[in-house]
């Protein structure tokens, strides 16, 4: 197994805040973990659970309190290995008074490539993300959708070996996370590694080999999608439509209904005498699927379960 | 150290898309009246007047922007979070300061150089032909240049701890102390214990003086200006210049952003 | 016209007679405030250390905004023939603080400090204090020497530090011979009509400030009348040997041959015999009132 790409090794931030900052309140805890070559890792949390945090820190934008972190090998305070890395921000901003032509520009001297390479690449870049008509229009003349793609193009403009997206889809409209969905599965079939964060769980269950969940700071678990939901079904779902009668008959309590349509869910084990049942009421029944959890619940449990505890973890600092 | 000039290149084309380079309007505006006016009010000193004015316009609309864009250099790049997608590359924090500074010298010496300019068009309309002493003009404009960068590094010191605000009024704190820094050596207060005195002493070593740059008085009345100062402050300029400058990166390659 | 656009203009409209309203009011301030306050000068801050602290790099340009103040407050005082010149002194003091380079200001203030009432403010010895600095700052400029010189003579009486000060100029290798020459003649003579005259005959042609330069020229004329009285008198005197009579009108002297033409003040206003056969200037001249005024207050002077 070759080595992995981001290897983190209890990654602790506290930020001092209150009066005079004279609080810490810990917004990352002992986070390890990995991420394999060449895989896609969905970084999952609600807002402000640390997701990004790890990520500045991984970019070297804020400082661990403890903790190493390696990609590729090497330390994270060795800013040579930017070089084969490469970031999108999230909500980037880029100097809005370059074009997108320019900016790519800029940042490509920064990579040391030859002239005429930067011009190669710049204009693969730009028409790669769609932006080759606008490429001479000022960014402040931008919206937001178009300074995601260019964000995406600085991002890969360097052709990293590993990329680093910071919530790639928030703020886009449905077409627009799809072409970011896209460009991210591009990335990956250029066996490339992908590390990136959202709290758009469907996009991370499409896309992701693997995801980490992050909760309030911690790790909570790291896994395939599958994995992290649990294989086994809970059980069947059942959507019929009673004959129009009036007649009452025991399922119909526990259905819930929506215009005229009820659904219900039970036990496998249960599922043929309820057919039967239905069958006997006169019932039209519409449809008979399996239930299987998502990732949303699983996560909205652990949500909740961690908001029964106390609220945040306070470290009282000096 | 190519990242150092490709971040001073883009400093530069920062300013003039910005059109910071359009106070040089305001500036020729100002010169072109006072030609005018200088021959109804003052008979007899109309070159003094001039340089005196062109001079002191040179070195306050410099400072004005020395002190705001250079306190924007840093803060501008923090808040609007630009900075994020540049430090992912590879490029040191260092590297980026000292871009940055060197890019508002640039424009800095562009914008100096064209009033310069300037004020030598109104001066000649004033008293054509020059005189050999009307070269040493040029030397007082650099000496402002030398302070306008000082001033730039002091306020990118400041701008990279504190506040835009905060930022601006240590950076003009500074500067007025500076400019007293003389008379606090000098002064002869009856009631100030030794001690203290020697404090205050060091204290105006310390402060860069900015006076030493101030050669307005000589160079009004067409005298020169000794070589040999012009050497040491240009050897000031730089030493405290890199010294505000290293202090700066050091606060900045520890600073969280946000 | 929709009612939108209407509505603009009505607003333009309200604009305008805003800023017609604020300039009639503004005329109607002015005009109050003139009633009220009295005529008097205003300097609020007198130390020229205080305003050159305050000047941060920029007390040359301080220094040459006072001095238009200087010149200003010269020219009203003289054009309202104000006698009050109380403010010329701190001026000139806050001018020479902010920039010691200034000569024009020490030349000014030396003749117009050191001057009589009304011409000047008729202290001397603010004059050789405003020269004494100047020469301490600029030790190359023997013009000062020269202005130094003339407040002795004329103004002090003091005709040994008036050769002393022509001497120190002379020293200088890039003032004239005649300085030398003075110095010695002063030593000698002290006070001469000739040197009197020769005196203010370098001023005059030598001066760049066309203030000090009319001064000069003042001089001169008053010079050349006493002169002229001095010769005509003269003349009468001749007269009164040659035919036992005093003259009573200036064509006797002229038909007699002791004059040639007929004698005219500089102003052009020909000369009259007074009473008692005394020359006098014409009624209609000029320097008529500017000669009783330098009479009344020498005599003034004279008492004290």
């Amino acid at each position: 197994m070759p080595n992995p790409a981001i290897e983190v090794e209890n990654l602790t931030k506290d930020y001092p805040h209150g009066f005079l900052n004279l609080k810490m309140r810990r917004s990352l805890e002992n986070l390890t973990m990995q991420v394999e070559s060449g895989e896609v890792f969905g970084f999952l949390g609600p807002n402000g659970a640390g997701k990004s945090t790890t990520i500045k820190l991984l970019m070297r934008l804020i400082f661990p309190t403890s903790g190493t972190a390696r990609i590729l090998g090497k330390s994270i305070e060795d800013v040579s290995m930017h070089r084969d890395i490469g970031y999108l921000p999230e909500q980037p901003y880029f100097y809005d008074y370059l074009t997108a032509a320019e900016l790519l520009h800029y940042f490509a001297r920064f990579h040391k490539l030859t002239a005429a390479d930067r011009h190669e690449r710049v204009q693969k870049m730009l028409k790669k993300v769609g932006l080759e008509s606008a490429k001479k229009i000022q960014l402040r003349k931008y919206s937001k959708g178009m300074l995601q793609r260019v964000g995406l193009a600085q991002a890969v403009l360097h052709d990293p070996q590993v990329v680093v997206l910071d919530e790639p889809m928030s703020g886009l409209d449905p077409l627009g996370r799809r072409e970011v969905r896209d460009i991210i599965l591009e990335l990956k079939k250029e066996g490339r590694t992908v590390l990136f964060s959202t709290h758009i769980l469907s996009d991370a269950e499409m896309l992701c080999d693997r995801v980490g969940v992050i909760v309030g700071g911690r790790l909570r678990g790291v896994g395939t999608p599958d994995e992290m939901v649990g294989i086994q079904t809970q059980g069947m779902e059942i959507l019929f439509e009673p004959d129009g009668t009036g007649k009452s008959f025991p399922l119909l309590a526990r259905a819930t209904k929506t215009g005229e349509r009820y659904r219900v869910q039970l036990p496998e084990a249960e599922l043929y005498a309820a057919l039967d049942e239905l069958k006997a009421a006169g019932a039209r029944i519409l449809s008979v699927a399996q239930l299987k959890p998502t990732l949303e619940e699983f996560f909205m449990n652990l949500v909740d379960a961690d908001r029964a505890q106390a609220n945040a973890v306070e470290v009282s600092g000096k | 150290m190519t990242n150092v000039w490709t971040v001073a290149t883009n400093t530069f084309r920062e300013a003039v898309r910005d059109r910071v380079l359009y106070n040089l309007v305001f500036f020729a505006l100002l010169m072109m009246g006072a030609a005018i006016l200088v021959g109804q009010i003052s008979i007899g000193i109309e070159q003094s007047v001039i340089v005196s004015l062109g001079l002191t316009a040179i070195s306050v609309i410099g400072i004005f922007i020395s002190v705001f864009i250079g306190v924007g250099l840093v803060s501008k790049e923090m808040d609007k979070r630009t900075l994020y997608a540049l430090l992912a590359k590879p490029v040191q924090r260092w590297q980026f300061l000292l871009g940055k500074f060197a890019g508002l010298v640039m424009t800095l010496t562009v914008n100096t150089a064209a009033m310069a300019v300037g004020l030598y068009a109104v001066l000649w309309t004033v008293k054509h032909p020059l005189a050999r002493s009307d070269w040493y003009l040029l030397v007082a404009v650099y000496l402002i240049l030398l302070k306008l960068a000082l001033i730039v590094a002091l306020a990118m010191l400041f701008s990279c701890f504190t506040t835009p605000f905060l930022a601006i009024l240590f950076t003009v704190g500074v500067y007025l102390a500076g400019i007293y820094a003389e008379e606090l050596r000098t002064m002869q207060a009856v009631d100030l214990n030794p001690a203290t005195m020697r404090v205050l002493q060091g204290v105006s070593y310390l402060l860069p003086n900015f006076e030493n740059f101030n050669v307005m008085g000589a160079v009004a009345h067409g005298r020169g200006v000794p070589g040999t100062l012009v050497w040491q402050d240009t050897w000031y300029a730089m030493l405290y210049a890199a010294i505000v400058l290293t202090g700066a990166a050091m606060v900045f390659s520890r600073r969280n952003l946000k | 016209m929709t009612q939108r656009r209407i509505a603009e203009w009505l607003l333009v409209g309200l604009l305008v007679a805003g800023l017609a309203g604020v300039w009639q009011l503004q005329k109607r301030i002015d005009a109050e405030q003139k009633a009220t306050r009295v005529e008097w000068d205003e300097l609020s801050v007198r130390s020229g250390n205080v305003i050159k602290k305050m000047s941060l790099e920029y007390a040359p340009l301080m220094g040459a905004i006072y001095w238009t103040r200087v010149v200003q407050y010269y020219g009203e005082k003289h054009r309202l023939h104000q006698r009050n010149l109380d403010l010329l002194w701190p001026l000139l003091d806050i001018t020479t603080t902010l920039d010691p380079s200034l000569v024009v200001a020490y030349r000014f203030g030396s003749t117009f400090l050191s001057d009589r009432v009304p011409r000047g403010a008729g202290r001397p010895d603010l004059g050789v204090k405003l020269l004494e600095r100047g020469l301490q700052a600029n030790p190359d400029e023997w013009r000062l020497y020269q202005d130094l010189g003339n407040v002795y003579y004329f103004d002090m009486k003091d005709y040994r530090k008036a050769a002393w000060a022509f001497e120190e100029g002379s020293k200088n290798p890039k003032s004239y011979i005649w300085m030398k020459v003075m110095a010695a003649k002063i030593a000698a003579e002290g006070e001469s009509p000739e040197t009197s005259y020769f005196l203010w005959q370098q001023v005059y042609e030598t001066a760049t400030d066309p203030t000090i330069k009319k001064n000069a020229e003042d001089h001169l004329k008053l010079m050349r009348v006493e002169l002229d009285l001095k010769a005509i008198n003269g003349a009468v005197d001749g007269f009164e040997r040659q035919s036992g009579r005093r003259a009573t009108r200036i064509g006797e002297l002229i038909q007699a041959g002791f004059i040639r033409g007929i004698p005219r003040d500089p102003e052009g206003y020909p000369y009259v015999l007074g009473e008692g056969g005394k020359a006098e200037l014409n009624l209609n001249s000029p320097l008529l009132e500017q000669m009783l005024m330098e009479k009344s207050q020498s005599s003034r002077n004279e008492l004290r």
